[in-house]
């Protein structure tokens, strides 16, 4: 490690991040690796955000008593925690950002299908955010993320249409997004790289664009029903005219049961990756791991019912989904068995992804028991509405997701800025997040069973110790999200730079120099093994 | 099909351009599809809801401007798909003379749709705010909000495609659209004209015709 400024390396001065200085060469950029950083600034940007809302919440909580926040804004907060974390962070999370950095490379192309849609999929995406934040500003809206009619159609007097049309918004850059994905993994594949060949990253990231392209367009209607609603006086959810607000509900988790997949199948992708590179042998039962993505797609939209056990619907649709649900959770099982044994005897490295990787694993399976017990009929009853659902999917979704975000972040780095990191620094950030991580949303399973509700801010003082413990905890989040900051940015001035493969893994993004060339390839490559083609020879490292 | 069309960057075959095109076309026509599709959801759960009443709002719709529309469209459809052959066969006055054509027939279906519209705001008809309202019942009001988000939201459509229809004949008229080398283009559009077409064809049953 030296203190040294290291200069541009001639990879450097040949790669994508200096083929062009100019602002304008960033802003009109086509380059799927230049939008894929646009998008990394925008939803950290958009995650800091979010972790602000929840700052507040957490503060709140701290006291039994309603003394931080007023009951209004406490409605409002969380409201944008869960809108901008699930739409403007979660969802183009992983797939805008490492998908669109990635998926060219792996499959040995040399940008995605439509370079321009995607560039506007990213300038769609921040004008949804740009609302979003004028919501913020205009004092929010309070329906929760769910915006559950008559509540938001009717009666909540935040800035309702403002927020639903900031959604509608940003779900057509998701749906631009899923399209590029799915026609560039169709028809941009290099010679050799049959669909048996394909990483894992990219089957999930296929799965999840099928979802994005046809569960999207579902909200975008509901949403829009709400918005003319208020507007215009079109009261199609309203129960005064014979209208059904259950019918709201079912649209709605129609889109965001598979949207809760959208946000995690990414993720299980990364993982795939993570495992195989961190045990050094080939993913155990490729091709389960592979189709369990597109059963995950496939299945999830079954299952939407599971929330609506207690809303009324009929009792039989009530045991169908419930079965149905349980179902879901064997391509996940599969996913999480097939992993263990891709570690099993391998020689794990224990480098900073990898760790993000085992505590993704950890977290994941916590979040999808609690999935199957929450999708029992008669246990939902008692926790529906309870911090143990929300317990639940921070695990998948915070635990998950942004541990497998990090993963990813800390794996390609070197790949993306040429630059490797202080690992010990990557190290400490994973095991942090992991004990911040558990400190914050255990506490919130016991919460949720002892009958803490969710979205309330004034509790029975019995509960106080557990939400101190959770709001404790989400200051060590909070300090451990921003660290790679430190490290990371140190690592672009001072950062040894990255060989081609460091880690020593097998892919065709490793082929290239790190940072690749604008073009990735010189020549486009041909294939000839298989995804996970161990033990990788040493002089390919280098 | 396509023999000659310039191959842009991210490909290397015409081929896998021209496949990429139309798939990325059909996966945006799905995206359609659902969006309307929680549409046609909620005209469906509403008259299995309120069957009786639903069939008796239905029955206040101008049955014959629908009827008109309904094959309005169904000809515009097919001078587009004779467009699409004209251009393939790089016929440009014919291409462009059916594309202008059937852009005319939107603009019709349109007209029609505004005197529908006009009739059933003088009526107090249209569930807007601020209008005089004469519903003979709640289920009324519930109906005539979904006839006018479907339809509304099929006339936004409509006008976009009428838009292509008339920037693609311009185009083709002045030959800054190469025929036959870029026949894909006139193709992609005409799938969304159809699209469009189709929509309608199952609007005007699940709300005229339920009667
Ligand atoms: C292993 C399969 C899973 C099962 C069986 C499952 C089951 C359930 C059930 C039954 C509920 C409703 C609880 C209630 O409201 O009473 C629920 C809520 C939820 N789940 Fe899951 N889940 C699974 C995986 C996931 C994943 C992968 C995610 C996210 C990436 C997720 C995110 C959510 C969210 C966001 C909610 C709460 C929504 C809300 O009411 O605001 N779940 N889950
Ligand atoms: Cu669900």
């Amino acid at each position: 490690m030296t203190e040294r400024h290291i200069p541009e390396t001639d990879v450097e001065k040949v790669s994508y991040l200096r083929a062009g200085h100019s602002l304008r060469s960033w802003l009109l950029t086509t380059d799927h690796k230049r939008i894929a950083i646009l998008y990394l600034y925008a939803v950290t940007f958009f995650f800091f955000i979010g972790g602000a809302a929840a700052a507040l919440v957490r503060i709140e909580l701290l006291t039994p008593g309603g003394d931080f926040l007023t009951n209004e804004g406490y409605n409002r907060t969380f409201t944008l925690h869960g809108v901008i974390m699930v739409w403007f962070f979660l969802i183009p999370s992983i797939p805008n950002t490492f998908g669109n950095f990635l998926i060219p490379l792996m499959i040995g192309a040399r940008d995605l299908a439509f370079p321009r849609l995607n560039l506007l999929s990213w300038y769609i995406y921040l004008l949804g955010g740009t609302l979003t934040l004028y919501v913020l500003v205009a004092g929010g809206v309070d329906t929760g993320w769910t915006f559950y009619t008559p509540l938001s159609s009717m009666f909540a007097n935040g800035n309702v249409v403002a927020a639903t049309v900031a959604i509608f918004i940003a779900g057509f850059s998701s749906i631009l997004t899923g399209l590029n994905f799915i026609v560039t993994i169709h028809t941009l594949r290099a010679p050799g790289m049959t669909w048996g060949r394909l990483p894992l990253f990219v089957w999930s990231h296929y799965a999840t664009s099928l979802i994005l392209v046809l569960a999207t367009p579902i909200l975008a209607i509901t949403l829009a029903l709400i918005a003319a609603e208020r507007l215009f006086g079109i009261g199609i959810f309203d129960p005064s005219l014979g209208g059904d607000p259950l019918l709201y509900q079912h649209l709605f988790w129609f889109y965001s049961h598979p949207a809760v997949y959208i946000m995690v199948l990414p993720a299980l992708g990364v993982v795939s990756e993570l495992v195989a590179a961190a045990a050094r042998k080939p993913v155990f039962g490729y091709w389960f791991v592979a189709f369990s993505s597109i059963a995950i797609a496939i299945i999830g939209f079954l299952v939407w019912g599971h929330h609506m056990f207690v809303s009324g619907q009929s009792m039989y649709a009530s045991a169908v989904f419930s079965f149905l649900s349980l179902a879901v959770a064997v391509p996940s099982g599969i996913k999480v068995y097939n992993w263990t044994a891709t570690l099993y005897k391998g020689h794990i490295s224990l480098d900073p992804p990898f760790l993000f990787a085992m505590s993704f694993i950890g977290l994941f399976v916590f979040g999808g028991l609690t999935g199957l017990i929450l999708a029992m009929l008669a246990i939902d009853v008692h926790v529906h509405d309870t911090y143990f659902v929300v317990a639940h999917f921070h695990y998948i979704m915070v635990g998950g997701t942004v541990s497998a975000f990090f993963g990813a972040l800390h794996f390609w780095w070197p790949k993306i800025t040429g630059r490797e990191y202080i690992m010990v620094w990557g190290r400490l950030t994973a095991i942090f997040i992991f004990l911040g991580f558990n400190l914050t949303f255990f506490p919130q399973y016991l919460l949720g069973y002892l009958g803490m509700p969710r979205r309330y801010h004034i509790y029975d003082p019995s509960f106080q110790v557990l939400h101190v413990m959770s709001s404790l905890g989400a200051s060590l989040l909070g300090v451990a999200y921003v660290l790679p900051f430190t490290y990371l940015f140190y690592s672009l001035r001072y950062g040894k730079p990255s060989p081609p493969n460091p880690w020593g893994v097998t892919g065709l993004e490793w082929t290239t120099p790190s940072p690749p060339p604008k073009q990735n390839f010189d020549q486009i490559p041909v294939v000839t093994t298989g995804p996970y083609d161990y033990p990788v020879e040493m002089e390919d490292r280098r | 099909m396509t023999q000659g069309s310039p191959v842009h960057e991210p490909y290397t075959e015409a081929s896998q351009q021209h496949e990429a095109n139309m798939l990325g076309m059909f996966i945006f026509l799905g995206t359609e599809i659902m969006l309307f599709g929680g549409l046609f959801a909620a005209i469906m759960v509403y008259r299995i809801e309120h069957r009786e009443q639903l069939i008796e709002a239905s029955k206040r719709l101008y049955l014959w401007i629908g009827t008109a529309n309904t094959v309005i469209l169904l000809t515009s459809s097919l001078l587009v798909a004779l467009a699409v052959q004209a251009s393939r066969a790089g016929s440009r006055r014919v291409g462009a003379t059916l594309l202008v054509a059937s852009a005319c027939m939107g603009v019709g279906f349109l007209g029609l749709k505004g005197i529908e519209y006009a009739k059933e705001w003088q009526e107090g008809l249209l569930p807007l705010t601020g209008v005089r309202h004469a519903f003979s019942g709640p289920v009324q009001e519930l109906f005539m909000g979904l006839y006018l988000a479907a339809t509304g939201l099929h006339a936004v459509h409509l006008t976009i495609g009428i838009a292509l229809m008339v920037g693609l004949s311009w185009r083709v008229g002045r030959g800054s659209l190469r025929l036959p080398q870029k026949a894909l283009t006139v193709e992609l559009c005409g799938l969304y004209w159809h699209l469009v077409d189709i929509i309608w064809i199952f609007l005007f049953p699940a709300l005229y015709l339920v009667r």
